[in-house]
């Protein structure tokens, strides 16, 4: 099974079209992986079917690096 | 044709009989059908189980992967073959000449199969889980929208809708606004992907297709007293109209010029032509008239021809009011007996055949046509393609509602 963190990795990879080792956990999806607006939206939603929760919509727009993604899922899964 | 003078100067195709345009029309010369089993989704509860796919088909030869996710296969087909059209062309558009360089490239449907993913996704996960990308990867205008985007095109960004008109209209549309002025270039056509469930379903149910299982490649019969229903196809065909002086001042080959342009409405059925096929006829007039050009000019009738009982008649009644005697000099051949209808994307595709057969002095077959009709006593070009000298040639689509378009082309000269 892989990490949260392989996991997350794997789907931003695939939604924004980028290589993995651009994925590193600081990167920002708008500013670095050259996500637009609607680009961040579906990725929120590509982690809310693969982990299976539903990410409120304010909660939403605070997701905007690998690490705060990260982040959200590990804390969701915890409670 | 009023006002500046309209060529050709690039082609692009995608199709059941090829994507590019050498593979397309030899496959054409030789009448060899593109209609095969339907593979995409499970057709076994269908009255109807075969169509006209492309195949061998890579989006991402021309867009990255994570672009052509947001798109409807019909946006892939119509840039696919644009961008070919444009390469074709030798056209580079740069910051001096973008916003004189326009795209006008429909659909009869659009994002049909896209509709149907969006759907299902809400029925399963209600509104959340609809895509952001829902709307834009299925609206018709998204070919236009993403090739502006793509190429840098700034001039007019249209899409023209008439069913299966469509493409004929925004060939035709788009010349006149060269001819006026509003742009130096336009990048015209259709683009289908109709042969999703209810799109197959949909037709099926009008009892427009040929339920022909058995024989997919005999399906398609224009004329042909076996005939029973059109054949549902995907792809596009797309054009790069120039103005002469544009065309000639860059050193671009020119195909054709687009001589004419004609439109008209039936006012009559939803689906039916009238029997008299009085608006296909009006539609043919008023192109002859708009080209400048006599009855006895035309050479080639690259048809509607859908293989339906009603409508092939009609255009033939209509081809005989428009050109009196001269309708049993000239030749008419329906290309859809072997590419099948493409709808939006017809008249693209058969705008293309309609060029080549002039460049190449060959009148592409009407196949299957084994045993005409009494009454259809015209040269329908039978079974296999002929040599013959073509100086100017016409190709009509007629679609639903009783929407009509014919466009003229002809050799260039001075």
């Amino acid at each position: 099974m892989s990490s949260i963190e392989e996991r997350v990795k794997k789907i931003v990879v695939e939604q924004l079209g980028v290589k993995e080792d651009e994925v590193t956990s600081e990167a920002s999806f708008v500013d670095d992986l050259g996500a637009d607006s609607l680009d961040t939206v579906e990725l929120v939603m590509a982690l809310e079917e693969e982990f299976e929760c539903e990410i409120p919509d304010e909660e939403a727009e605070k997701i905007t690096t690998v690490q705060q993604a990260i982040d959200y899922v590990n804390r969701h899964l915890d409670q | 044709m009023k006002g500046r003078r309209v060529v050709v100067t690039g082609m692009g195709i995608v199709s059941p009989v090829g994507n590019t345009i050498e593979q397309a029309w030899q496959n054409i010369v030789a009448g060899k059908s593109g209609i095969g089993p339907i593979t995409r989704f499970d057709v076994e509860a269908f009255p109807v189980r075969f169509g006209g796919e492309v195949r061998n088909f890579d989006i991402e030869q021309y867009i990255i992967r994570k672009n052509a996710r947001k798109m409807d296969p019909f946006i892939h087909y119509g840039i696919a073959a644009a961008m070919d059209a444009v390469g074709d062309a030798g056209l580079e558009i740069n910051e001096a000449n973008a916003e004189r360089v326009g795209v006008s490239v429909g659909s009869g449907i659009g994002g049909i199969f896209s509709i149907e993913e969006g759907h299902k996704s809400y029925l399963e996960g209600g509104p959340r889980k609809i895509s952001p990308f829902f709307i834009p990867s299925a609206i018709i205008n998204m070919v236009s929208g993403n090739l502006s985007i793509l190429l840098g095109a700034k001039g007019p960004n249209l899409a023209t809708v008439t069913a299966c008109t469509t493409a004929t209209h925004n060939i035709g549309l788009s010349a006149r606004l060269i001819a006026y002025g509003d742009a130096d270039v336009m990048i015209a056509g259709g683009a289908e992907f109709g042969t999703t469930p209810t799109g197959l379903g949909g037709f099926a149910a009008a009892r427009a297709l040929s339920t022909r299982n058995d024989d997919p490649q005999g399906a398609s019969r224009p004329w042909d007293q076996g005939r029973d229903g059109f054949v549902l196809s995907d792809g596009a065909g797309v054009l790069v109209l120039e103005e002469y002086e544009h065309a000639k001042q860059r050193g671009a080959n020119i195909y054709a010029e687009l001589a004419g342009f004609g439109m008209s409405g039936d006012a009559h059925h939803m689906t039916l032509p009238s029997d008299t096929g009085d608006g296909a006829s009006r539609c043919m007039t008023q192109a002859l008239n708009d080209a400048g050009l006599n009855a006895q000019d035309i050479d080639y009738v690259n048809a509607h021809g859908t293989s339906t009982k009603a409508g092939d008649g009609a255009e033939l009644q209509a081809v005989k009011a428009s050109f009196g005697e001269h309708a049993y000099d000239l030749a008419v051949s329906s290309t859809k007996s072997m590419t099948g209808h493409l709808l939006g994307a017809a008249g693209g595709i058969e705008a293309i055949f309609t060029v080549l057969a002039m460049r190449d002095g060959i009148l592409p077959p009407t196949i299957n046509l084994e045993e005409p009709d009494e009454e259809f006593d015209l040269d329908l070009v039978p079974l296999e393609a002929r040599d013959q000298p073509i100086k100017a040639a016409l190709s009509n689509s007629f679609g639903f509602g009783g929407t009509n378009g014919t466009v003229i082309f002809a050799r260039l000269s001075d």
